[in-house]
């Protein structure tokens, strides 16, 4: 694209950076000593998980670091260009019109108040000399280019008027109006629906062929590393750990972090179990529905139907998964079962207890039959309460006493592998996955017949999701116990579940044994989302 | 204060370490300033019997309206005359007016701590039950709607006029404007809160619904309230005043803050000194009283602090 460059030349150079954190920091630098290029045309994935210092590099580059970190060391070219030395009104000059990022979240990105056509305006405005009319054009033809319906629609509507894929596009369309040489793409799909992803996916790719854009997208998912990377860059606390070509690096990483972490993702391919068809069967349920009316004070307002006549029914020993994309209504039909919500119809059969219908006082002596762990570990322990208080309170409501309950705790601690001492610190001492295995020795301390686990390993790292899932399935065959795993992630499901119903739009489109579904979709929505899910060419956890 | 620190705090405002949070309020200077003043007014208060040089209500037609520094000479029951400063003047009636600023700080102080606690006790309660109990809520809030559609001060002399002047009439009077605020906080605190995933896992383990609201639900509104305390408290010191000012307060031989501005008012442009002195110190234990609160503010709810 640009003249005085030769193509072969790196759009961005990264040499030797290094960002210190503040003193207090559990480490000493956010990134050290990382070395990354992107050249023209390529698109680079930057690979780590949660504190690796992915997200600084971003920010670092693009002159976005919050004031509390500070870049010691190095350089970044951008085009030959050191960003590190760039006054502040350079960095203004050079964002959007020679490097340009996307955020995770389209929805916090884009400002809630002013029309999307408004806010490419802006852009547009602020780095060229272009009148009125020919922005209009400009905003215009580039957001048919991002494979938006209807672009003069678009351009008068607010980002709550889009959809999270829509408006991602929009992103998508902001920063590439000025056709800048760079793109950081900062996990741009990961708020996202599989299906959306997907096409977000394919449009950053199609993007990137066709205006030689180079590319530096930073993902967690291996799935999509696999799907779009060219070359891949593992970062692991602050440091690059690995360096390639993508293909090689997938089939044969070198160093064991990577080694480690490609290990750790989930296969598509549903693990076999034999499961026993004659088992109690703990619960059911029978044209369960729910819906949300949206108040008005009088007249009908309209209604929101997020469950319709569900009926699913689990037996003792066995998993059943239900997966959808968010909307789909699978955490409304675990909040139900759980009863943290009232059904509107239908029944829920608890060892031949209806208890769809049920008050607070009559249902309470029931709620310890059945437990759920949510998906965020962080906002799942009082903070303010300490793990040892949190676990003894279920047993206490039921009449245990203090001693008792501590020791149940103990036990439980250890069978959730964590040390006893856990019991007198306090959530905010602990990981995400740690805290994620207290909240399931608190579920089993009242010793449920059913444990839900509602996007439960969803918020983890894949190293942490795998160690989770297989504590939830170990726990799951020594207690006999029926799980409902609720998960969004096919490849999840395929490691725990024995049977899996599919949703979509509050309904149960499809389901059966995983084996079967998994090799033989029949509903379109099915094989949809398994064409959709990133990586699916790519035999993962496979060792 | 780093980003990190920052975002941790925010993560995680709810843990309280006592010991901590008195280290990082000794650290704020706002806080240190606040505490110094108020502590001033307090033992001012306290020690009013010993710091008058008169009784605050006695009257003295021959020696009314002095000018600050003004030496009286009087006798003592044993028949000894000693000279006996007027350090702020006397007002038209001849009463010391020092005396009455130093005294006056005790129905300041009792006025605004006493409506601080019964406003934040009441609306707590009020609060918990419209957040928690799905049916109360628009009752009780549309009530509390319309009390804070009538002007805070008309309220206050409507009530005031209803039954005898006095302090309890004005406390009463100033806390039921107070309360909706309070309500109003405690409820989107309350809304916000129950929808937390641990609320949830507490109903899921069968915690019955008082322990829910007292331990999972109670402990994320005492932040903000203790700092919504102070502001009420800075706020019902000058609505006594102003109530006192407009004769609809405290009746006039008490003296309040209030009241010895009103007394001055006739002569405020001969005599300015009868309204300039508890005009100061009314103006500094409410600046005291709010700098106690931004501080507060900062150090127990984060969330509303301005971000660096």
């Amino acid at each position: 694209m640009s003249a005085q460059t030769p193509a072969s030349a790196p759009v961005l150079d990264i040499q030797g950076l290094t960002v210190a954190l503040p003193a207090s920091g559990e480490r000493l630098h956010a990134v050290s000593n990382a070395n990354l290029t992107v050249l023209p045309g390529e698109l680079v994935c930057l690979v780590g998980e949660s504190g690796s210092g992915k997200s600084v590099i971003a920010q670092v580059t693009m002159g976005l670091l919050p004031p509390a970190l500070r870049a010691t060391g190095g350089r970044i070219l951008l085009d030959g260009e050191d960003v590190l030395a760039a006054a502040p009104s350079r960095l203004r000059e050079l964002r959007c019109t020679r490097m340009s990022m996307v955020f995770q979240e389209p929805m916090t990105a884009l400002n809630p108040v002013l029309r999307c056509g408004e806010q490419i305006d802006e852009v547009l405005a602020t780095h060229t000399p272009m009148t009125s009319a020919r922005r209009r054009d400009r905003t215009l033809e580039i957001i048919r280019d991002v494979g938006l319906p209807d672009p003069g629609r678009m351009i008068e509507s607010y980002p709550h008027q889009l959809s999270g894929g829509q408006r991602q596009r929009i992103m998508i369309a902001m920063a590439l109006v000025l056709n800048p040489r760079l793109l950081i793409a900062d996990e741009p799909t990961t708020a996202l629906d599989v299906t959306t992803q997907a096409q977000i996916l394919a449009l950053i790719r199609e993007m990137q062929r066709e205006h030689g854009t180079g590319v530096l997208f930073i993902t967690h998912d291996f799935g999509v590393v696999a799907e779009i990377a060219e070359r891949v860059a593992v970062l692991r606390q602050g440091k690059v750990v690995e360096m390639g070509p993508a293909r090689e690096l997938l089939a044969r990483p070198q160093h064991e972090y990577t080694r480690m972490l490609i290990a750790a993702v989930p296969s598509l391919t549903p693990r076999h179990r034999s499961i026993a068809t004659d088992a109690p069967i703990v619960v059911r349920t029978q044209g369960l529905a729910k819906s949300y009316a949206c108040g008005r004070w009088w007249g009908r307002g309209t209604e929101v139907l997020a469950a319709s006549d569900v009926g699913l029914q689990v037996r003792r020993g066995e998993t059943l998964g239900i997966v959808g994309e968010s909307g789909s209504g699978k955490s409304t039909v675990a909040r139900c079962i759980a009863r943290l919500i009232k059904p509107t119809a239908g029944d829920i059969v608890l060892d031949g207890v209806d208890i769809a219908r049920l008050g607070t006082n009559a249902l309470r002596p029931l709620r310890r039959r059945v437990q759920i762990v949510f998906q965020d570990p962080y906002r799942s322990l009082n903070p303010r309460r300490t793990v040892g208080e949190s676990l003894i309170e279920g047993p206490m409501n039921y009449g245990a006493t203090p001693e008792a309950a501590l020791a149940t705790a103990r036990r439980l601690l250890d069978l959730v592998r964590l040390d006893a001492g856990a019991l007198d610190r306090y959530p905010h001492e602990f990981s995400g996955g740690q805290r994620q295995r207290i909240c399931i020795a608190r579920a089993l301390a009242i010793e449920p017949d059913l444990l839900i686990a509602d996007e439960a390993v969803s918020a983890l790292d894949v190293s942490v999701q795998a160690q989770v899932l297989a504590l939830l399935d170990e726990i799951r065959g020594r207690l006999n116990l029926a799980m409902l795993f609720i998960t969004h992630d096919l490849r999840v499901a395929a490691q725990v579940c024995d049977r899996v119903a599919v949703m979509q739009h509050g309904r149960i489109v499809e389901s059966g044994p995983i084996a079967d579904v998994y090799a033989n979709p029949r509903h379109e929505y099915t094989k949809a989302l398994f064409a959709a899910a990133p990586g699916r060419r790519w035999k993962f956890g496979v060792s | 204060m780093s980003v990190t620190a920052d975002a941790l705090a925010i993560g995680e405002p709810a843990v309280l370490r006592t010991s901590g949070v008195v280290r990082r309020l000794a650290r704020n200077p706002t806080v240190v300033f606040g505490v110094f003043i108020l502590g001033f007014i307090v033992a001012m208060g306290i020690a009013a019997p010993w710091l008058a040089n008169f009784d605050p209500a006695a009257i003295n037609p021959s020696f009314r309206n002095k000018t600050p520094g003004a030496m009286e000479s009087v006798r003592v029951d044993d028949g000894v005359r000693s000279e006996v400063r007027h350090w702020m003047g006397t007002d038209s009636l001849g009463r010391d007016v020092a005396s009455r600023v130093v005294y006056g700080a005790r129905a300041s102080l009792l006025v605004g701590v006493s409506v601080a606690v019964i406003a934040v006790g009441i609306g707590l309660a009020v609060g918990l039950a419209a957040g928690y109990v799905r049916w109360l809520d628009g009752v009780v809030m549309r009530f509390m709607d319309g009390l804070m559609a009538i002007p805070a001060i008309l309220l206050a002399i409507a009530v005031v006029s209803l039954s005898s002047a006095g302090l309890l009439a004005v406390i009463v009077a100033i806390v039921i404007p107070e309360v909706p605020r309070v309500v109003r906080l405690v409820r989107s605190i309350v809304l916000s809160v129950r929808e937390e995933p641990y609320v949830e896992a507490a109903i899921a383990v069968g915690t019955p619904t008082l322990p829910l609201i007292t331990r999972h639900i109670l402990p994320n509104t005492l932040p903000p309230l203790i700092v919504q305390a102070t502001y009420i408290c800075a706020s019902a010191i000058l609505i006594e005043a102003i109530l006192s000012f407009l004769g609809v307060g405290i009746p006039a031989q008490t003296p309040t803050w209030g009241n010895i501005m009103a007394e001055g008012r006739t002569l405020f442009r001969v005599y300015p000194h009868n309204i300039l002195y508890p005009g100061i110190f009314l103006a500094l234990t409410v600046l005291a009283v709010n700098l106690l609160g931004d501080g507060l503010r900062d150090t127990l709810d984060p969330r509303m602090r301005k971000r660096l």
